[in-house]
């Protein structure tokens, strides 16, 4: 099932590359997510946007299915990845978490050397064939930026380079293992604004080849770069639709009061 | 001029801290100063290297005690080690919080178990197992190795589960969401980040194998020997020390405090490697 924008004025959406639908979500009695309904759309860029609390994370982690590794977590609903439900039991939950991908708030790479953080994906999928590793780790560093920069440091331990390099290489180690979806939870709020530009660009560029899901609570954030917006406030989808319009003419006044300011 | 209460509290606990030290460095002067002359009259290369050990005749070397306690250590760590380290990772890892919260204080309290009772099991239990299944006079090096091993349990899992619990979760999380599973995660990355604490809790269990000296002398057999299988009876550094110091008097006497010398420079090499581990935090 496809669900359409919350406002019918929207043009019609590309192709959903992932969709949840009518989704419940419960941290043991506590309901996180209310009948959640949107579609992502394939190579553009959605933003989830909404006040501290509301759920993003949560819808975010839905989508790849990290919210398993919460004790007493409960999905209801249906969630498609190229229309096949991945909350079936067949699911292979590896395989989809390198099909959809997660790059986190704060950088985390491993502490491990530039070049093992970047093959980490790999190895674990046991490749071991070298000039394969080595060629996708040029691959992956020179998509998210860093090639230049650490080509030369490749042996270095990751986690002595600067944060927004920190950041990129979590980019490059997750495009080392050729997601189709890359879910960012508030990617940028640990860096300065030169690195959050340098980030946003980077997502520009990636969405000719991904489909990308961001968390963001900065407003402006999401109206520079993302194609479509869903609002949520207290688990609900309070409404969802391409971003031009959702921040020129929210249909729900809630909206409204967000985007001007008047909420937290 | 009144002295207010937090003051006298001030002194009194800088006098009882102050006091507590100095007699620990008394304690090491002493040794030193015992063993230390004996050392360089009769030559530090002869003590450590020489093979004979008959006081009465004025032979001091120690070198069949020092390889017994090598041996014995080592062997202690081969088997504590991986078992230890394979059981903190189970722990922290694969086990229930609320699981592992009754677990880890029981495992901490199997280290006040007096060591004399440990001996008593190796007595009672593993010589006679070795005696039948392997050979040899059961009480050996062998049977001194298990129970070592099985004493610095409580301090290898405590300490690497310590450690493992400190691996920033983000690290996990991170391996599972480019596809890795639990084992994969630990393996490759929650492992690699306590490697310090983990390296550190070996260390710190080697020093308590060195030093152990009651749950030894009653399982190892005491024979002064250089071992040549595991099954032979041998006598450790400490052993030697205990046994003797009831009836030891001059040169024979400094010999063993010659021996303590030795004991404490390797115990606290030991303890420093360890305390160094634990300071380089994590990966770097
Ligand atoms: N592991 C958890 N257990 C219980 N409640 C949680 C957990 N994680 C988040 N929540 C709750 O779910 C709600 C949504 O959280 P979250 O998705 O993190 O919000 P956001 O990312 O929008 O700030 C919050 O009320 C939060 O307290
Ligand atoms: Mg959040």
């Amino acid at each position: 099932m496809i669900p359409t924008p919350t406002n019918p004025s929207d043009p019609p959406l590309p192709t959903a590359k992932m969709v949840v639908a009518k989704l419940d979500l419960f941290y043991g009695a506590f309901q996180a997510l209310r009948q959640v309904t949107m579609p992502f759309a394939k190579n553009h860029i959605t933003a989830l946007i909404g006040p501290s609390g509301c759920g993003k994370s949560t819808l975010l982690r839905v989508l790849n299915r990290m919210n398993d590794l919460i004790p007493g977590v409960l999905v209801q609903g249906r969630v498609e990845l190229d229309g096949l439900d991945i909350y079936a039991p067949a699911t292979d939950v590896c395989e989809l978490r390198t099909r959809v991908g997660m790059v986190f708030q704060r950088p985390n790479p491993f502490p491990l050397s530039v070049r093992d953080n970047v093959l980490f994906g790999l190895r674990v999928a046991g490749v071991h064939h070298r000039a394969r590793l080595d060629e996708t780790m040029e691959r992956s560093l020179r998509a998210a930026w860093l090639w230049d920069n650490l080509k030369d440091r490749l042996h270095h331990p990751a986690l002595e380079l600067p944060l927004d390099q920190q950041q990129r290489l979590c980019v490059a180690r997750l495009l080392a293992v050729s997601p189709e979806v890359i879910l960012m939870d508030e990617p940028c709020s640990a860096l300065d604004p030169i690195a959050t530009a340098k980030i946003e660009e980077l997502m520009l560029e990636l969405k000719r080849d991904y489909s990308i899901v961001i968390v963001t609570h900065n407003m402006q954030q999401a109206a520079r770069i993302s194609d479509y917006t869903g609002y949520m406030l207290l688990g609900d989808m309070v409404e969802f639709g391409d971003t031009g319009r959702l921040f020129t003419n929210p249909a729900d006044t809630r909206t409204q009061d967000y985007i001007s300011g008047r909420y937290g | 001029m009144r002295i207010s209460g937090d003051k006298i509290a001030k002194y009194v606990f800088l006098a009882i801290a102050c006091s507590a030290i100095a007699s620990l460095l008394l304690i090491a002067l002493f040794i030193l100063l015992e063993g230390l002359p004996f050392i360089l009259r009769y030559g530090p290369w002869k003590f450590l290297s020489t093979s004979d050990w008959r006081p009465h005749e004025g032979a001091f070397g120690i070198a069949p005690m020092i390889i017994s306690s090598l041996w014995i250590t080592a062997g202690a760590m081969l088997i504590g080690a991986p078992l230890g380290v394979a059981g903190a990772v189970f722990l922290s890892e694969f086990v229930p919080k609320s699981v592992m919260c009754i677990i880890k204080p029981t495992i901490e309290l199997l280290a006040g178990i007096p060591s004399v009772v440990y001996g008593f099991i190796g007595v009672m239990v593993l010589a006679p197992l070795i005696r039948t299944n392997l050979g040899g006079p059961g009480l050996s090096l062998l049977a001194a190795a298990v129970i070592l091993g099985i004493m610095v349990l409580p301090t290898i899992i405590s300490i690497s589960v310590d450690a493992i619990g400190a691996v920033p979760n983000a690290f996990r999380e991170g391996a599972l969401a480019l596809g890795a599973t639990r084992w994969q995660a630990v393996r490759m990355v929650v492992l690699k980040a306590a490697r310090s604490g983990i390296i550190a809790s070996i260390i710190l269990a080697m020093g308590r194998a060195v030093g152990e000296t009651m749950a030894v002398i009653m399982v190892a057999g005491n024979t002064i020997r250089t071992p040549h299988s595991a099954l032979e009876p041998v006598r450790t550094l400490t052993a030697n020390i205990a046994i003797e110091m009831s009836a030891a008097t001059g040169m024979h006497r400094q010999a063993l405090f010659a021996t303590g010398v030795v004991l404490f420079v390797v115990i606290m090499i030991l303890n420093s490697l360890a305390m160094a581990a634990m300071r380089r935090k994590g990966g770097r």
